[in-house]
């Protein structure tokens, strides 16, 4: 096997990428000592850094990768996933960021267990934060499988088995500082490999919008297919398609614009900064720069879909090549030199995003369960809190990495992440909210609304088409639960409250952290807390 | 952290000026969140079940479709500096809240 990797451009510019974030890994694991500075980057990232990072957190593989493929083929539809992932930051900054920074310490589950019975909520909240963990990190080991087979020619499994050992060494050494440095690094250059790629695109339609979105409404793949508007929507959800496309796509918007705000590896990136102003501007910044990027997937997505052949992006059986069109984009406008800066970005995407979800699922395990469920929130000896997480990093890696090559490399990316969306939506939204907002909400109401929210999307993602009983035998006719789990959860929490008798004890530390959540008062400070 | 001693929470989420700023809060978030929800909402709705209507062209090749799913990109960034300007008067009202309790244990 190592005697077919290739020494190419495109792998010197990735060993690059490597090289400088494992220095940034090294002098970090220097750095970081005790659990503050490990799992919470010591609270000391500075607004815009953190913006960044949660920008490249979030601009996966899937957003990269997934929505350019998806657009190519499906056109306006596939545009749909650019849109929904930018107008969910809305709840993250209006009803979110803030209370959580002022009110946690380094997971979802500090904000729930603060005024409910601690060990059950936590043990919950943990599980919910592994599941939705792991079906993202999938999307993104499915993704970089296909980049690395393209790159190095490796197979997909050895590849996806790759990342999965890079990722940990950043995860078990550097901790959040070593991952926000990654992210910060990464997002810069997918920034700049969006803009260079839209603007040779723009170049093919001589820099006239007018004429790009003309051949846009003229597609034909470079010729080689029969023309067809791509911004006409429909391809994927119309109701010509399949029947239950329209109530399809309102369920897989609705797992959008609410899940972002209950992504716990989006939602530990708030606990990086100083203070819940700091916070505010931290989604500030990750709002210009995630919109300036899915703005510019208009270009290379659609844009794809002109001057591409269509046989350059399917794969050898002629299925859709989804995750592999940007970069076989690149390779067609920019040559060999620009398909491997491409590749490049794209796999430190991957890995940036790989390392996020399993420091945040890591941290959640550690902290939530095995300290607080198991230890009754002491721990036994200093920094066993985070050789637990160091632990739990190989576990939630392997996991998802066989499950990631039992898929196999055509999964489409963008899809797996519509799904954990639409899980942490239904599971952990609800909680979230009712816990800041509700007086009368109690441990009865979040353990209820969280295994409702958990299970039910879960299910209805198990009998979707996507699912066991595949297209023809599928129980649930939709691809996404949003619209029946996320009613569900919150339905959970709410008769979860009112069936179990009142919490004087919650209802009183309602005051409590209503007053923590809104003004600050006695948050974790910066450099604080082990 | 203001006082060494446990806050007397109960008292403090009593305060006129917490409940002013926990108002100022409310009247921009309430109405904020259901204004992008219902406009974000609309886009799918519109699309799947009205497609012809948004396939008409709106500016040249463009057409509603994407002119209102491009549209949704500049009301985040709007409502988002809206968001930013007006969380600064909390700001300020937060600082004179917090203030005043430190002046009292002092």
């Amino acid at each position: 096997m190592l005697s077919a990797i290739q020494f190419t451009p495109a792998l010197g510019m990735f060993l690059a990428f490597v090289a400088l974030t494992l220095v940034i890994t090294w002098f970090s694991a220097r750095k970081a000592t005790g659990s503050a500075s490990y799992f919470a980057a010591g609270r000391s990232i500075k607004g815009w850094q953190n913006g960044l990072a949660v920008a490249g957190d979030y601009m996966s593989a899937a957003s990269f990768l997934g929505i350019s493929g998806m657009i190519a083929f499906k056109g306006y539809d596939g545009f749909m996933y650019s849109v929904g992932f930018l107008v969910a930051y809305l709840t993250v900054l209006l009803l979110v960021a803030e209370p959580l920074r002022n009110a946690g310490k380094y997971t979802m589950a500090d904000l729930l267990a603060y005024r409910m019975s601690p060990r059950p909520v936590r043990a919950m909240a943990s599980l919910s934060t592994l599941m939705v963990s792991v079906i993202y990190m999938i999307a993104q080991m499915v993704g970089a499988g296909g980049i690395i087979k393209e790159l190095i020619h490796v197979e997909f499994a050895p590849a996806v088995i790759g990342v999965g050992a890079l990722m940990l060494v950043y995860v078990v050494f550097g901790g959040m500082i070593a991952t926000t440095w990654v992210q910060i690094i990464k997002a810069v250059l997918l920034m700049g490999g969006a803009f260079a790629l839209s603007w040779l695109v723009l170049g093919k339609h001589d820099y006239s919008m007018t004429k790009f979105f003309a051949a846009v409404a003229h597609a034909d793949y470079a010729g080689t297919t029969v023309e067809k508007n791509l911004l006409d929507p429909g391809m994927k959800f119309g109701a010509a398609v399949n029947p239950y496309g329209p109530l399809d796509f309102i369920s897989l918007a609705l797992g959008l614009v609410l899940g972002t705000a209950g992504l716990p590896h989006i939602l530990v990136r708030f606990y990086t900064v100083p203070d819940a102003k700091t916070a505010r501007v931290s989604v500030a910044w990750a709002i210009g720069v995630i919109g300036v990027f899915y703005i510019l997937t208009t270009f290379f997505g659609f844009g794809a879909a002109t001057v591409l052949p269509i046989e350059s992006i399917l794969t050898p059986e002629g299925k859709e090549n989804t995750n592999m069109v940007a970069p076989i984009l690149a390779k067609a406008l920019g040559g060999e030199l620009f398909f491997a800066f491409i590749s490049a970005v794209a796999f430190a995407t991957i890995l940036a995003v790989v390392a996020g979800l399993t420091m945040s699922a890591s941290t959640s395990f550690a902290h939530d369960f095995y300290s607080n469920v198991i230890h009754h929130g002491k721990e036994n000896r200093p920094g066993q809190e985070i050789r637990v997480a160091r632990i739990t990093a190989f576990f939630v890696g392997a996991i998802s990495i066989a499950i990631a090559i039992a898929m196999g490399p055509t999964a489409n990316a963008a899809f797996l992440v519509g799904l954990a969306f639409a899980v942490a939506a239904s599971a952990n939204l609800p909680v979230i909210l009712f816990s800041i907002f509700w007086r009368r909400f109690n441990t009865g109401g979040a353990v209820a609304g969280l295994a409702t929210g958990l299970a039910s999307a879960v299910i209805l993602i198990i009998l979707s088409p996507n699912g066991v009983f595949g297209k023809t035998g599928a129980i649930f006719p939709l691809e996404n639960p949003g619209i029946v789990s996320i009613p569900l959860g919150f339905l959970g929490a709410w008769l979860g409250t009112i069936l179990t008798k009142k919490d004087p004890e919650s209802e009183a530390k309602f005051a409590e952290l209503n007053f923590r959540a809104q003004t600050g008062l006695g948050s974790e400070k910066a450099g604080s807390g082990h | 952290m203001a006082n060494p001693q446990t806050p007397d929470w109960e008292t403090l989420a009593k305060m006129p000026a917490f409940h002013e700023l926990l108002a100022a809060k409310r009247r921009f978030i309430v109405p904020a969140t259901v204004f992008f929800l219902l406009c974000y909402m609309a886009l799918p709705v519109m699309i799947g079940y009205f497609p012809e209507l948004m396939k008409k062209p709106f500016i040249g090749k463009v057409n509603g479709a994407y002119a209102f799913a491009f549209s949704q990109f500049l009301m985040t960034f709007i409502l988002a500096a809206f968001y930013m300007r007006t969380a600064k008067k909390w700001d300020a009202m937060e600082h004179a809240l917090l203030a005043s309790i430190e002046s009292k244990n002092a």
